[in-house]
């Protein structure tokens, strides 16, 4: 039915999609909790930071990554020197790209479902002897959890169409950074692949519509069963 | 023992408290705003005082000189809430055992199966807090406090969210357990019958400052402290014991420090500790000793304060042998010459039982 071709560019694509929001997760778990339960001088400064992925051009976004992760980058030059590890011009590169624009819809989502939580509930927990550690846990960790799902499936949606950030940070190179997206693109430069084009979105239809119904009955079970706390 | 001393200034409001309670409950009473809830959240490490020292026990929870400030998971202090606080996304046995996995504890208190046998809530246990009524959430909150196995147990006014009818359903349940239980209690209440079912020891709080802390029987008998008077239903407090049934005529006796009262007969053996409560609407003055009236229950005595004139009526004070409370009307005072120091007797016409008999 698909051709090896497309099979590759499928699995590279979903490889890349959850890689990027695997590592995301904890990390926008961490900024949501941060941005939501605690006051600190600057806070409305990272909080524009944590979003500029939403707001500047994506090939802004894949230039300063390369600038930073590149070979010869900050950051990029000293992983490699130190540990030979290497975002450029290979998936991991293309699954950075991904996870840092779709992180700012993560946090969101997130954030707003930590900030619904009854603080007091989490008080309540603390006089029965829980750290906030066990707290965090318990409580605000399964409490949120409609958020953490909602956050994800959009940020897997989001990593799946990353094009402008990718393309510019890692290229497109067959079999390691040609996502979907970037598959379309460059068979639109040739004559004649109109079947090929119209067989690879058909294909992103389906992979994004089975995300978002696995994503609503996930959240509808999860909702259900803490139904008090958002009443 | 709960020692307990707290300065703390929130903006234009200052709360200055300070009481030493030996009894089992304790209860704070005053109006809302008189800083009750800023106490109990002060014992439960929840908000730091300016200065002061918060003892329990012999543990040292917070002190500004040394300076000590343990936070709330360190303090073994059971908490139950005006709101039932339950956790949505847990049954009500996960629930209540959240609060029992703390390593050793800091009491005995009672296990799984007494607690749910107590607060009758064996039928609930694997529901959602969300399919509960408002009286069955507050319970499963009290059990769940009560097995943290905590070393004081907070209660701040759990039953002011819930109508008249869930509160007489839960009351028994609190009795019980403030009996069963051997914890110190603190329950903070603007409710007077609460308090006085519930409570030993009565600490009066007005606009963030103590009043007055002594036995709930004492303090209710002061003409002094105004939101305890001025009330309606201002009465008297006596714990007394069971000294005889007489079955002719369906009769208790109980004895008090200020003598002996008859009572409609009740449950309970000789020697059972209860307590009564008279109204001061329900007792009459007679400046000589009457012979010929229905009354069965006569104290002589003598008045040691006069209270105020309010509208029509007056508060008098008499000394038993405990001080009782009276409520006449100031024409009455005024032909009577109710004065301190006058010997009257006073005509008792109903007693109710406040606390049922217990060995």
């Amino acid at each position: 039915m698909l051709t090896p071709l497309e099979i590759e560019i499928i699995s590279l694509s979903l490889r890349v999609a959850i890689w990027a929001v695997l590592f995301g997760l904890p990390l926008a778990i961490a900024a949501a909790w941060v941005l939501a339960r605690t006051r600190f001088p600057g806070k409305a400064l990272v909080d524009g930071a944590l979003h500029l992925p939403l707001v500047v051009p994506p090939v802004i976004v894949g230039f300063t990554l390369l600038v930073l992760f590149g070979r010869q980058g900050a950051i990029g030059s000293v992983l490699h020197d130190w540990i030979g590890f290497s975002f450029a011009f290979d998936w991991k590169g293309a699954a950075l790209a991904s996870g840092v624009m779709a992180f700012p819809l993560m946090v969101r989502a997130i954030r707003l479902s930590i900030e619904a939580i009854d603080q007091r509930i989490e008080t309540a927990a603390r006089t029965l002897g829980a750290t906030r550690l066990r707290v965090f846990a318990t409580i605000t960790l399964p409490l949120a959890l409609p958020g953490i799902l909602s956050g994800t499936v959009l940020a897997f949606a989001r990593s799946l169409g990353e094009f402008g950030a990718t393309i510019t940070f890692v290229s497109n190179i067959p079999g390691e950074t040609r996502t979907l997206p970037l598959a379309v693109f460059s068979l639109m430069q040739v004559p004649g692949a109109d079947e090929a084009i119209l067989r690879l979105v058909l294909v992103s239809i389906v992979i994004a519509l089975a995300a978002l119904v696995l994503s609503e009955a996930l959240s509808r079970r999860v909702t259900a069963r803490i139904r008090g706390a958002a009443q | 023992m709960i020692d307990v001393t707290i300065k703390k200034s929130f903006g234009s409001f200052n709360l200055d408290a300070r009481f030493e309670s030996h009894g089992d409950v304790t209860a704070l009473y005053g109006v809302s705003g008189a800083g009750k809830t800023s106490i109990v959240n002060a014992i439960a490490g929840l908000s730091r005082p300016d200065a002061g020292h918060i003892t329990v026990g012999d543990a040292a929870l917070y002190d500004s000189e040394r300076p000590i400030f343990q936070p709330p998971e360190r303090r073994g202090i059971g908490y139950v809430f005006q709101e039932d606080r339950l956790f949505p996304h847990m049954t009500v046995r996960r629930n209540l055992l959240y609060g029992s996995r703390r390593a050793g504890g800091h009491s005995e208190g009672l296990d799984l199966e007494t607690v749910i046998t107590l607060l009758g809530i064996d039928h609930l246990l694997d529901r959602l807090p969300h399919r509960l009524s408002g009286g069955e959430k507050q319970r499963v909150a009290i059990g769940r406090a009560v097995l943290s196995r905590p070393r004081l147990l907070l209660m701040d006014e759990p039953l002011a969210n819930l109508d008249t009818a869930r509160r007489d359903e839960i009351l028994p349940f609190l009795q019980k357990t403030c009996s069963d239980l051997a914890v110190p209690i603190v329950y903070v209440s603007h409710a007077i019958d609460e308090i006085t079912r519930l409570a030993d020891t009565l600490v009066v709080l007005d606009k963030g400052k103590t009043l007055a802390v002594g036995p709930v029987s004492e303090i209710t008998a002061r003409l002094d402290l105004g939101p305890l008077v001025d009330r309606r239903d201002a009465g008297t407090i006596l714990d007394g014991k069971i000294a005889a049934h007489d079955s002719t005529y369906q009769l208790t006796t109980v004895s008090f420090q200020g003598g002996l009262l008859l009572i409609p007969t009740i449950d309970g053996a000789v020697g059972d500790h209860l307590r009564l409560r008279i109204q001061a609407r329900d007792i009459a003055i007679a400046t000589t000793t009457p012979d010929n009236i229905s009354t069965l229950n006569c104290l002589g005595g003598t008045i040691t304060q006069v209270g105020e004139p309010r509208q029509a009526h007056q508060d008098i004070q008499i000394d038993v042998g405990i001080p009782i409370l009276a409520r006449v009307t100031r024409r009455s005072a005024m032909e009577l010459g109710l004065e301190p120091g006058r010997e009257i007797t006073a005509l008792i016409k109903s007693v109710a039982v406040e606390r049922a008999a217990m060995p």
